[in-house]
């Protein structure tokens, strides 16, 4: 037994069992809940089985069908890839367990194959190795991801569904056109093989420029967040809650990976780009968010700024050491289980009052105490306040920023604080205050308050697992040695 | 020049075609054929990228993307129809209306 689970293809469980699951879900309609929720559990149960064994032997390589690079599909996972299956796993069991009890059958039979087929398209990007992987990967999460937004069917879902695939498919034929001109330069797409062979042309600074500009069309970095915030609010609140949480993070890992192990010595001057335009969502993100009437659409728009935070470590990574690599991916976890929460409250006040309209919130906590405090515990880990996990994220940044003498960089995430603040605090402050009914109350089931509550909570207890999660993103020292070779 | 400079450039010019398609045209039918001609254009550089030099086999590589390619792009086109005819039947217009409080 022992070895059976330490010698056990984690890996490619991993990608096989949701695909699978999807499957069966789209065959047997009427058990879609059961089948849905048993593969998410095991997929989540695989992703601690591939912990185990990546801490006891490093990082996991496995080539698919024995044919191996430069020819065949190679499987990868070091600590980076682990976090990221986990961060997956843990909001993918929150949300799906909010959606048992969200969705009736019908819709059911429609989220569920989706839902599966986006979880098997993410982990299949977590463990990708090589860059024409992770193309068609990506297109799977896209197209799974419209598909998504596109479920609760009205006009503003599918014209929000219709941005975002014109957008996601934008993307990827950037990335793609990059990964072409890349495999001209290096003659292979292997990543750990092109880091080696890449020189810096003129082809390869081109495929930069375009992959760059296609992963940040897909994680909606600042000014190209055009699409996010109507396909994200329209949405059904799980779908809401996958896409923001889950699918913005996935392009955000290829850049990082990337930036990691192939770009990292080629980028005079990116960096700073890079830093300056996520400085430019933090702030207008935050006044856009301030400035919505609508919960969702302001929940929308904090995701923009937030993933504005994510791209100030490549400013200070230029220079920078371990820590600022692992602020980064605290702040991809604290902020994939705060939005998730959030989008999942937004869900529950939406069942209960009918609509989403901040001023009318109505009384909100003492009818739903529950709701309303997940909303406020995710709030002050979206704020970055003690103990959250956002707060140990953005406290290293800010850290490691001082450390460099970024002002500028310090400025922007303390005015991107207090912005925070103000309109989580503007949605607290309605949900005390009595408005006028305009909506026969219903009752909000218990499983959908308390898995909001949950990941709310979780986003707060990551705050205290610091180091665990260290030791679990420096398996196979991809994010160390990058950060002492520079 | 040589002859597979001259499809990778061709493809280039496609991939721009197809670029300036799918910002400038507002009926959807046009912009998913616009981005069908962006991924064509990407096709054929791959597949003339592949040849490296004259008298050698070409690359095998490419042209296997280029299949997978291809098939991401039939399922995507037939996803991106597919919304367009509900979106037609919801809205009335194959046309994505801005309202100006959207633009950001």
């Amino acid at each position: 037994m022992g070895d059976l689970l330490t010698d056990a293809h984690w890996g490619v469980l991993l990608i096989l069992l949701p695909l699978f699951g999807g499957l069966c879900s789209f065959l047997w309609p009427s058990a879609v809940k059961f089948i849905g929720l048993a593969t998410v559990s095991a997929v989540a149960l695989s992703v601690v089985g591939l912990g185990d064994q990546l801490l006891a032997t490093g990082v996991y390589h496995h080539a698919v069908g024995g044919w191996g690079a430069p020819l065949g599909i190679d499987l990868y996972a070091d600590g980076l890839s682990l976090f990221m299956l986990m961060v997956t796993a843990l909001v993918g069991l929150g949300v799906s367990i909010y959606a048992l009890d969200y969705f009736d059958q019908d819709e059911a039979r429609r989220f569920w194959p989706l839902w599966l087929l986006l979880l098997g398209g993410l982990n299949a990007l977590f463990l990708s190795a090589d860059i024409f992987n992770l193309y068609v990967t990506l297109e799977i999460v896209g197209l799974a991801g419209v598909g998504l937004a596109s479920l609760s069917g009205g006009g503003a879902a599918l014209d929000g569904a219709m941005r975002y695939l014109m957008a996601t498919l934008l993307g990827s034929l950037c990335y793609l056109l990059g990964v072409a001109l890349l495999y001209h330069s290096a003659g292979t797409v292997d990543i750990p093989l092109l880091a080696e062979r890449l020189e810096s042309t003129p082809p390869v600074w081109a495929a930069l420029g375009l992959i760059c500009a296609g992963l940040a069309l897909k994680t909606a970095l600042f000014p190209l967040h055009f699409w996010l915030p109507k396909a994200h609010a329209s949405a059904s609140a799980p779908v809401s809650a996958l896409l923001s949480a889950l699918v913005v993070k996935a392009s955000f890992y290829i850049f990082l990976r990337l930036w990691l192990e192939i770009f990292s010595v080629r980028t005079e001057g990116v960096d700073d780009l890079l830093g300056a335009l996520g400085m430019a969502a933090i702030i207008w993100g935050s006044l856009q968010a301030l400035q919505q009437t609508r919960l969702k659409l302001m929940i929308a728009y904090s995701t923009v700024s937030q993933v504005g935070y994510l791209f100030l470590v490549f400013p200070l990574a230029a220079i920078g050491t371990f820590s600022a690599w692992s602020a980064v991916a605290y702040l991809v976890l604290s902020h994939a289980l705060a939005k998730s929460a959030m989008f999942l409250v937004a869900g529950n006040l939406m069942h209960f009052g009918g609509h989403d309209r901040i001023a009318d919130l109505d009384r909100a906590v003492q009818r739903l105490p529950i709701t309303v405090g997940a909303f406020a515990l995710a709030g002050v880990s979206i704020m970055g306040l003690p103990p959250s996990g956002g707060f140990i994220g953005k406290w290293l940044l800010l850290n490691e920023a001082l450390n460099q003498g970024r002002w500028d960089l310090v400025f922007v995430m303390m005015i991107g604080g207090v912005l925070a603040a103000a309109y989580i605090f503007k949605v607290l402050g309605f949900a005390f205050t009595q408005a006028p009914v305009t909506h026969e109350p219903k009752g909000v089931p218990a499983v959908m308050e308390w898995s909001a509550l949950l990941l709310a909570v979780a986003a707060i207890v990551v705050g205290f697992l610091a180091s665990p999660l260290m030791l679990i993103l420096g398996i196979g020292e991809t994010v160390e040695l990058m950060g002492a070779g520079q | 020049m040589n002859s597979p400079m001259i499809y990778a450039l061709l493809g280039i010019t496609l991939f721009s075609v197809g670029l300036y398609g799918l910002i400038v045209r507002e009926h959807l039918l046009r912009k998913i054929l616009a981005l069908n001609i962006m991924g064509s254009g990407i096709f054929l550089m791959l597949v003339a990228l592949g040849k490296r030099s004259a008298g050698e086999l070409p690359d095998p590589v490419p042209h296997a993307m280029v299949i997978t390619g291809i098939v991401v792009a039939v399922s995507a086109t037939a996803l991106a129809l597919t919304l367009m005819l509900k979106l037609v039947e919801a809205s009335g217009s194959a046309v994505l209306h801005d309202a100006p409080k959207d633009r950001s």
